[in-house]
């Protein structure tokens, strides 16, 4: 009974370790789904701003590293479940996620947009270049008036989990009719099919799209940062602790943030930012 | 183990299984309604009636119903004429394309398990009808349809309640059902097992509830009472 006991107890801890000790290759989690920032080539394999400057880092960090894809809307979760070591998806760096992983610094920022096809009621808005949430103010203020005021009654689409969605469901624009998508693609497809009256996401997914697809998608209103758009995309990754793999978990970070640094050093942030998209979005 | 966002997400999960079960109740009526008359198209003995009835159960059995909820909501939504015509107000909600690709779906697997019923109907018992002299009429109306569903009930039964867990697939579509509620909540607390355990459980309240319905109309209608 107990050989019987101890044997299942070493099957069972074998398989939680293997899973965790397998430590000098460093696994790095991303959607394939964002472009500019990672997507998908015609074959499958995994292109993009984040893929990489994930290979720069690790060439700084001099690790072996293997990038795998994960669904945005499981993308904490298998972090925590170790499925990957690090999350280098587009993700921003915001008070909410920081509640349950940590983040390196900042490697780029983007703005974010309303999207609306051409043809649209909403266009024309009058609003500032950029709204800085963080900031506040009275301009803000009047902006986010405006924006309400627009929104009301609209079906706005964004993805599911993302600060995009946080911001519309802030109440900074009153209480608008949100609809929440897998994937980019997705709020993309409905944008052009006319279910979504406007779409929230990254400004560059959108000119991004209306460039490959050649469908008449254009930016309305302000640009947005700070506040629920978060302080840039950082890498995401475990919070650090006692235990073996807590400690592993917390040099990774300090790696990182010193392979970032390095790779600001030398330029090669913003060499990659420019090459994707179109204009340096390093930080 | 989070047991206060399990008790927390409980509520929020109960409300959308409403959502779950409105998505469940629509698709069945009318899919019952359309397995019927393809089950009864499937038994004519015309051939192009009979083939275009087998051809309808054969595409939606034989396809997933998830690639047939994309075509629906994604697909005829990217067909620009489609947008300017009447159709378009159904098919711009995500609601009314979950129900059609449900109801189309599970209307073909109501239209089998209905034909092997009549199938099944020994003919000693239309020639007893006919032999009393009933017509043709009464004896398919007030014969041939009781029995045949009695027949079919515990296959259908089994269907309902695949149709059920096929319902989690109108969160794909923006649907806010019980696995769309769900996901949300993860997609703000990042744990998904909690969630999916409090969802699953009363996925599996509903199926002890169908289950046991069904079990009890089976009783009833049974022959040996």
């Amino acid at each position: 009974m107990n050989i019987i006991r101890k044997t299942i107890l070493t099957v069972l801890t074998s398989l939680f370790v293997i899973g965790n000790v397998y430590a000098d290759k460093i696994k790095i989690g991303t959607e394939g789904a964002y472009p500019p920032w990672n997507s998908k080539d015609a074959s499958g394999n995994l292109i993009g701003f984040e893929v990489e400057l994930a290979q720069e880092l690790c060439a700084i960090m001099k690790h072996e590293c293997t990038i795998v894809e994960q669904d945005w809307d499981g993308m904490i979760p298998a972090l925590l479940m170790r499925k990957f070591d690090a999350i280098m998806a587009g993700m921003s760096i915001t008070a909410e996620r920081q509640k349950t992983i940590t983040f390196s610094q900042g490697y780029a920022d983007e703005v974010a947009s309303l999207a609306v096809m051409k043809g649209s009621s909403l266009e024309g808005m009058d609003t500032p270049e950029g709204v800085n949430l963080s900031l506040g103010g009275s301009d803000v203020k009047k902006a986010l008036k405006t924006l309400t005021g627009a929104l009301a009654g609209k079906t706005v689409c964004t993805q599911t989990g993302t600060i995009h969605q946080n911001f519309l469901e802030s109440g900074d624009v009153g209480s608008v009719n949100v609809r929440t998508y897998k994937t980019q693609d997705e709020v993309n497809l409905d944008l052009t099919s006319g279910r979504c009256d406007v779409a929230l996401a990254a400004a560059v997914a959108f000119t991004d799209y209306a460039d490959k697809s050649g469908k008449p998608v254009v930016l309305v209103g302000p640009t947005f940062s700070g506040g629920a758009f978060g302080n840039g995309v950082g890498v995401g990754i475990r919070q650090g602790g006692e235990d073996a793999i807590g400690k592993r978990d917390a040099k990774l970070l300090k790696d990182f943030n010193k392979a970032i640094n390095t790779a600001r050093k030398k330029g090669i942030i913003s060499k990659l930012a420019i090459k994707h998209f179109g204009f340096d979005a390093s930080m | 183990m989070d047991l206060d966002l399990m008790l927390s997400s409980l509520p929020k999960l109960l409300v959308a299984a409403v959502v779950t079960l409105k998505l469940l109740s629509t698709s069945l009526f009318f899919g019952l309604i359309i397995g019927l008359l393809f089950a009864i198209l499937r038994i004519n003995k015309n051939i192009f009636i009979n083939k275009f009835a087998y051809g309808y159960s054969y595409l939606f059995r034989g396809t997933p119903l998830l690639v047939q909820i994309f075509i629906i909501y994604f697909g005829l939504g990217q067909i620009e004429y489609l947008r300017s015509t009447f159709l378009w107000v159904i098919l711009k909600e995500p609601y009314w394309c979950a129900i059609i690709a449900f109801t189309l779906n599970t209307g073909a697997y109501t239209s089998e398990i209905l034909r092997s019923a009549f199938q099944t109907i020994k003919p000693g018992i239309i020639e007893a009808g006919k032999s009393l002299g009933i017509s043709n009429k009464v004896i398919f109306y007030k014969i041939q349809i009781p029995i045949a569903i009695r027949q079919s009930l515990p296959a259908y039964g089994n269907e309902i309640i695949l149709m059920m867990k096929g319902t989690s697939l109108a969160s794909t579509v923006t649907l806010m059902d019980l696995t769309g509620v769900a996901k949300y909540i993860i997609s703000t607390t990042f744990k998904p097992i909690e969630v999916f355990i409090v969802a699953g459980g009363i996925y599996l309240f509903m199926t002890f509830i169908i289950h046991n319905f069904i079990k009890y109309l089976e009783k009833k209608y049974s022959f040996s009472q």
